[in-house]
């Protein structure tokens, strides 16, 4: 029998659980913890510049790894700081585990010095939060926390640790706990076969159908299966931005993500469709537009493991619950040898989709002339060139992320790495940074905008004090390019407070770090640049990439249309 | 359409907190509600009821059961049950009006269960309809404080909500 205490239970716990790095900062209510991280070597601890980076560094590892992140921060401050990362998990249904600092017991209630409520303050944004009522029951709650985070719909968790409960004169016995049971929550996996049943005769019989796909293709390791499906079945195949990597992109029956700023033929795929099958995907307003106008023709199968997706802002006409691979699987072993009742409706589908196809192509954005400031677009497929599509990609929030997923192609799951739900500027460099660490021997590529990064570039502090390579490529518009193509459409240009003025140097600030930046002006600049920031794979290098500022993300749905409504240029409109 | 949705709820600190904080945060409406230990140790029982189309009543139950504190649900309206709400009125009860708020009492098989010269605290159980029936027949003599516990329910015949 071995005596720790609830600090040397929780260090020796992440060991035990294979938890091979977290993000945090120190304070008062968290030291006996740090303590006990100091005591051993089996678990490394990332020290963030800002709490809110040591979250965003956990989601991006998460996302990259399908494993939960781990972040351990102090009471009151540090908790609160860390809230924007958490709900940032939480909206793309990351795993993740926050272990917080809590002032002591006795404490609790009194408005003490760092004290925040903050099992309240996350209510709404976690999956699920505990506090640790006695220094013996923390294995246990470890063990729960880090089951919840990573099974069934994955979500952050919060666990409160009052500093008593650490506290190094009090010892228990301790046991790894190999399993755990909650009694009130048992998530599903498998799909009702009857179901699933009819879906396959309504995909066998359907005329103009078409796969939509979300991030639980991603979370639910389903990719595999669903490119198997998909390709039996021969139809088009639309992701959503989450789900981008779950099947090819450079596939013919992919169309590419669809929604706001989707493509052309994928939302106009999605408007004429007599079926969609959507898996793993909630069809939110950045999807669906106007749900009264939403594809009027079509029938809606729904697999989702998480009910509550099911018939929120669309009905399903088949909903089945069920983890996405296990369904899929159902599907095809039902679709042996099995073959479409419409084959020529489907070729004539085909047609229509190669049609929308042939309509855009070649326009979808001007490149720059000699002499004229670069594209951001054209930036992102240069890079995609220079890291063969291998690299992972994470991003900011703003035109910059919608860029990069236009124009990086993804062929593999848990590469696409952004901030979906809730559209956190300031996500994209820790991510990477969270990435890197874990895959040193890959490109981690950050796409960023001058005002995102403003948000997290403390963490350049970080990356030099553990060595992380990541390639910062700063989209550089010199202003809040995606407020301020709202406020060109919807409020004649008056350019409220979207601006950057006085932005810094970048290069002499990477380089006050000790780091190399690369300033890039012209066309001719542009790939030297990038040979010379991917010519090794560790070293950090910061692209500030002079793009043109007038540039617009298109297509664009119309407010309050159906899924064909779109501005496609400055001067087009479907 | 009124919806009564009765809930087991592990007794953990925060749970209730957790339900009430859903209904907030989705935008679901609680009309009443009501909340006590079991005679099973670990679990609460709390029941609600709320107003709302059948997509909204699905929307909340699917929520509901989501949370991890929530260990059954069932939403007694489905099928037969039976309501019970209990309250307690203080009314003015001077000179003529002391018999009235007795024969109305009566009427309503509610009972006085405290008296002073000038108020009489007035007991009554039943669905939330005759509740509010009665508040509507003492309103004139003087209503000076009411008490409701909200509505608990329980379904008729064998069906069971437990482990
Ligand atoms: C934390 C946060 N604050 C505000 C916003 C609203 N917002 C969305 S995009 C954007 C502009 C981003 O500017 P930049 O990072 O330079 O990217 P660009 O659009 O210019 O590519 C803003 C302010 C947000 N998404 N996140
Ligand atoms: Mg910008």
């Amino acid at each position: 029998m071995e005596l720790l205490s609830g600090a040397d239970m929780i260090a020796r716990f992440l060991k035990d659980e294979g938890v091979e790095r977290i993000y945090g900062y120190p304070g008062g209510a968290a030291l006996h913890i740090y303590d006990a991280l100091f005591r051993q070597d089996s678990v490394q601890h990332i020290l963030v510049r800002h709490e809110q980076a040591a979250t965003h560094a956990a989601d991006g590892y998460a996302r990259a790894s399908g494993k939960p992140g781990v972040v351990l921060v102090t009471s009151g401050p540090g908790a609160t700081n860390a809230v924007t990362g958490i709900a940032t998990a939480y909206m793309d249904s990351i795993p993740m585990v926050v272990l917080c600092g809590q002032v002591a017991s006795h404490l609790i209630g009194e408005d003490a010095f760092q004290e925040t409520d903050i099992v309240g303050v996350t209510r709404p944004v976690v999956k699920h939060s505990f506090s640790i009522k006695h220094p013996s029951e923390i294995p246990e709650v470890l063990k729960k926390a880090f089951y919840l985070a990573a099974t069934g719909r994955p979500g952050p968790v919060v666990v409160d640790i009052p500093k008593d409960m650490t506290a190094p004169t009090e010892r228990y016995e301790y046991v790894y706990p190999k399993k755990v049971k909650i009694r009130s929550y048992n998530p599903v996996t498998r799909g009702h076969t009857g179901q699933i049943k009819k879906a396959v005769e309504m995909m066998l019989k359907a005329r103009r159908p078409v796969f939509y796909t979300g991030g639980g293709i991603v979370t639910g390791r389903a990719s595999e299966a669903l490119t198997d499906l998909v390709q039996r079945l021969g139809f088009p195949i639309t992701t959503t931005l989450m789900g981008i990597g779950g099947y090819p992109q450079g596939d013919r029956q992919s169309l590419g993500w669809l929604g706001m700023h989707g493509s052309y033929e994928a939302n106009m795929a999605m408007h004429h469709a007599d079926l969609i099958i959507a898996i793993g995907a909630r069809f939110d307003d950045r999807v669906t537009n106007n749900t009264s106008k939403f594809c009027p023709t079509a029938k809606i199968v729904h697999v989702d493991i998480d009910p509550s997706s099911i018939s929120k802002t669309v009905r399903a006409d088949v909903p089945i619950v069920g983890a996405a691979g296990s369904v899929i699987n159902e599907m095809i072993s039902l679709l042996q040898a099995r073959e479409s009742a419409a084959p020529e409706a489907l070729a004539e589908w085909w047609q229509s989709i190669d049609g929308w196809r042939a309509e855009r192509e070649g326009k979808l954005y001007e490149p720059s002339k000699p002499g004229e400031a670069l594209k951001p677009q054209e930036v992102i497929e240069a890079v995609y060139r220079a890291t063969r599509g291998e690299a992972f990609v994470t991003t900011d929030v703003g035109q910059h992320q919608m860029f990069a997923a236009q124009y990086y192609k993804f062929a593999k799951p848990n590469r696409f790495i952004t901030s979906g739900g809730l559209g956190t500027m300031g996500f994209g460099f820790p991510a990477a940074m969270g990435v890197k660490l874990s895959y040193p021997q890959d490109d981690v590529v950050c796409f960023t905008g001058e005002g995102s990064f403003q948000m997290m570039m403390q963490e350049l502090s970080t990356c030099k004090q553990f060595g992380a390579g990541v390639k910062i490529v700063n989209l550089n518009n010199q202003s809040l390019g995606m407020v301020r193509q709202w406020q060109d459409l919807n409020y004649k240009s008056r350019h409220a407070h979207s601006y950057m003025e006085s932005l810094p140097d970048f290069a002499k600030l990477i380089e006050a770090y000790g780091f190399t930046a690369l300033k890039v002006e012209t066309h001719e600049e542009l790939a030297p640049a990038l040979e010379r920031a991917f010519a090794d794979t560790n070293e950090l290098v910061f692209l500030d990439i002079y793009v043109d500022p007038f540039e617009h993300v298109y297509p664009m749905q119309v407010p309050l249309g159906s899924m064909r409504d779109m501005l496609l240029s400055k001067t087009e409109r479907t | 359409m009124r919806h009564i949705i009765s809930i087991l709820l592990e007794n953990e600190p925060g749970a209730l907190s957790r339900v009430v904080g859903l209904f907030s945060q989705r935008n679901f409406n609680i009309e009443t509600l009501n909340v006590a230990p079991t005679e099973e140790p670990s679990l609460s029982r709390l029941t609600v009821t709320t107003v709302g189309d059948d997509r909204v009543i699905e929307q909340i139950t699917k929520h509901l059961n989501k949370l991890i504190d929530v260990v059954k649900l069932v939403d007694l309206t489905e099928g037969n049950h039976i309501e019970r709400e209990l309250m307690l009125v203080k009314v003015k009860a001077l000179g003529a009006a002391r018999d009235e708020v007795k024969r109305t009492a009566d009427i309503f098989r509610a009972q006085i269960v405290d008296v002073t010269p000038s108020v009489y605290t007035v007991q009554i159980t039943g669905d939330g309809g005759k509740l509010d029936a009665f508040v509507q027949a003492m309103a004139p003599i003087g209503i000076l404080e009411v008490a409701r516990t909200g509505v608990s329910g329980i379904a008729r015949g064998d069906k069971l909500l437990s482990l």
